[in-house]
């Protein structure tokens, strides 16, 4: 590829640690692949965790410590879901890397170059269970000379097999200390400038998720300058301001139907998605100190569906205003049910 | 050419509606640099607008001569080769396509078409801009699959392509694609907003408007943009002069619509749902999406109804909404809605009225 212009790169790529070491926040995951590291003795890895904890970073980074950019390509196959990884994938193109035999050239360069090549298996939980499958007995056959790293959200997704055969490490989401610190050493690095407040907001909206944080963090700086406000960022990461979330239970709340249906039609003709809002309405309603236990079950219960049905691709209005009437029924404790005898 | 096309702003500097967004995207094009980014709103609120004018104002006028073209792609998909044909819209600086078009193949669309245009990078002679841009409407269609194997390609290609996104949902498209983008919510305009603009078109066309005519079609239009300025034509080409009390014609379906909730309130029995069905049959097959029947008929319904029962109502209509998104057959949800509704309904005039 043409070289990168510097202001081009993304900073989620520009700060991207290149070294183990230099792994935000995971202690144990770091220490125990340093001390392999040395031996250059590796087991199948499994790193499972949320998004933005850094799992791909610490996979490509051992990759690369291990062999050296002059190594990297012939030794490293990297497929992730934008790749075809279909059954078939797994037949050919991984068994054929995997078959192949690499002489042992030790310490290459200052590099340990071990004897065996590494495969990459980024987005693992979006192959199909078949693909997993065809797997078990080519991790076995050729564990000599190929080692498999596998880098998933979610562990229930990996079959049973699959993982029983890794080393498995859990990825925790960052804590505000360390993602501030990560924060403001970029801040430095880009010459931004950044109150204590904006930088707890930026803790909060982005929930342990430091990729967010950082992209957050450089749509602000492009929009608005070098000097951020906490506003800013709200603006740029699409949260729902406190208010729009408050006028809806407040409509909810005054237990007329009309006055949710014109609260709802506003907020769909603002444009707000409503999978975010009803995650906000959830807080505010567990929040809520003046309702009863009972009443914010029945609406938590709602929330749920209504989530799902999100998911599946329902339409935005129809379910919002589904679990307005919902929240209003509950809060006013009106009948659930019609029922006319 | 239609008013809506031919007052569309060119440039961000002409856009009136979302002043603030158009400022705000000028300023990120000015530092010769700008991140993947999603567009999401209510239809008719000017997201197109603000792409096209965008474009301009990245690559200059030339980005405005565009060709339309059918391409045939062919695809190896392992055993078998696909072969997809898709519309898409280009210039020398950008390419325009709906990739959902591609139905439940889409996620070859993403991965094959994609990478291959983001890795043919364009060459400039000032070498200043050093990227394509590709515009990918309706993204909240795509399927779960083709998002997923989106995102992996927007890192990869970073440098040679920009993406831009446009939905009208930003909830179906997934966490992990939204991260990725800046976001961009433009909301619909408010009715004052859109008497603005009627009344600038008006006095480019030399029109008079009686008081408050525009505030009525702004009133009509549900906040859509490109509704108001159809209807305001419809009017102009209906009656000029206009009258102070002229009458903004609705929407044929809707009309329709509305008949068909008049018929339901007034009988509930097994002959009408008969009735209504071929009604529905009628809308369908005129390509009213099922889903915009199904909130148009619920709106109406819940304009004629008491207020106990509105809570139930509309708990159906999500719920057979909902269905319609998992079945194939839009037909029997509707009509299972209404069959539901007439349930309720009979139901509670007995109640009520024995």
């Amino acid at each position: 590829m043409a070289p990168l212009l510097p202001s081009s790169q993304p900073w989620v790529e520009k700060y991207r640690p290149k070294k183990v070491k230099d792994v935000a926040h995971q202690d144990e995951v770091v220490r125990v692949v340093t001390n392999t590291l040395e031996t250059a003795d590796l087991p199948h890895l499994l790193f499972y965790g949320p998004p933005g904890t850094g799992k791909t970073t610490t996979a490509l980074a051992i990759a690369h410590q291990l062999f050296g950019p002059e190594l990297y390509k012939s030794r490293v196959l990297e497929l992730n879901a934008s790749d075809d990884r279909g059954i078939n994938v797994v037949r050919t193109k991984i068994k054929d890397f995997a078959a192949v035999a690499v002489g042992s050239k030790p310490h290459q360069g200052g590099y340990p170059c071990p004897p065996y090549k590494i495969i990459i298996l980024d987005e693992a939980d979006s192959m199909t269970e078949d693909a997993q499958n065809a797997l078990r007995r080519t991790m076995e056959t050729y564990s000599k000379v190929t080692r498999f790293f596998f880098i998933c959200n979610y562990i229930s997704r990996i079959i049973e097999p699959l993982a029983s055969r890794c080393a498995k490490f859990r990825f925790k989401p960052l804590s505000e200390e360390v993602m501030s610190g990560r924060i403001l050493h970029i801040c430095n690095e880009e010459g931004l400038n950044l109150d204590s407040e904006a930088l707890s907001t930026l803790g909060s909206i982005s929930q342990g998720d430091l990729r967010r944080a950082i992209t957050y963090l450089q749509s602000a700086a492009r929009l608005f300058g070098s000097s951020i406000s906490s506003n800013d960022l709200i603006s740029v990461s699409g949260v729902i301001p406190q208010d729009v979330v408050e006028s809806l239970f407040t409509a909810c709340k005054s237990g007329d139907f009309d006055v949710a249906n014109k609260e709802v039609t506003r907020i769909i003709a603002e444009g707000y998605p409503v999978s975010q809002l009803i995650c906000q309405l959830l807080e505010v309603i567990v929040n809520a100190e003046d309702i009863q236990d009972e009443q914010k079950a029945r609406i938590c219960k709602k929330l749920g569906e209504a989530d799902k049905c999100l998911v599946d691709g329902a339409d935005e209005y129809l379910q919002l205003m589904d679990v307005a009437s919902h929240t209003m029924r509950a809060l006013c404790n009106m009948q659930q049910e019609l029922c006319f005898s | 050419m239609l008013w809506v096309d031919k007052y569309r702003p060119k440039t961000l500097e002409k856009i009136t509606v979302h002043e603030d967004i158009a400022r705000n995207l000028k300023k990120l094009v000015s530092e010769q640099d700008c991140p993947h980014l999603l567009f999401y709103g209510p239809s008719g609120s000017g997201k197109k607008t603000l792409i096209l004018a965008l474009i301009r104002q990245m690559f200059g006028a030339g980005a405005e001569k565009v060709k339309l073209e059918n391409k045939m792609w062919k695809i190896d998909a392992g055993s078998r080769t696909l072969e997809l044909e898709l519309k898409m819209l280009s210039s020398t600086h950008h390419v325009e396509m709906n990739p959902s078009d591609a139905g439940f193949q889409d996620r070859y669309v993403v991965q094959e078409i994609i990478k291959e245009m983001a890795k043919n990078r364009p060459i400039d002679t000032k070498g200043k801009k050093g990227f394509k841009v590709l515009v990918l409407n309706e993204v909240d269609k795509l399927s779960r699959e083709a998002q997923h194997s989106l995102r992996r390609t927007m890192e990869k290609y970073s440098a040679s392509c920009r993406l831009i996104l446009c939905c009208n949902s930003s909830s179906k498209v997934t966490e992990a694609v939204r991260s990725r983008c800046l976001n961009v919510r433009v909301n619909a305009p408010t009715e004052e907003e859109i008497v603005k603009v009627l009344e600038f078109i008006g006095k480019k066309e030399n029109l008079t408007l009686p008081a408050g005519f525009a505030a009525r079609i702004a009133a009509q239009s549900n906040r859509n943009l490109r509704r108001a300025v159809l209807f305001f034509e419809t009017c102009r080409v209906q009656q000029y002069p206009f009258a102070a009390n002229q009458a903004v014609p609705p929407l044929d379906w809707e009309q329709y619509v509305s008949e068909i909730a008049g018929d339901i309130m007034k009988e509930q029995s097994p002959k009408r749902l008969f009735s209504v069905r071929g009604k529905l049959y009628e809308l369908l097959v005129n390509c009213i999406p099922p889903e915009i029947i199904l909130k148009k008929l619920l709106s109406e319904l819940l304009r004629k109804l008491d207020s106990e029962l509105k809570h139930e109502v509309c708990h159906w209509a999500a719920h057979y909404e909902h269905k319609m998104r998992l079945g194939s057959k839009p037909i029997f949800h509707l009509e299972a809605f209404v069959a539901k509704f007439m349930s309720i309904y009979k139901e509670f005039l007995i109640a009520s009225f024995g």
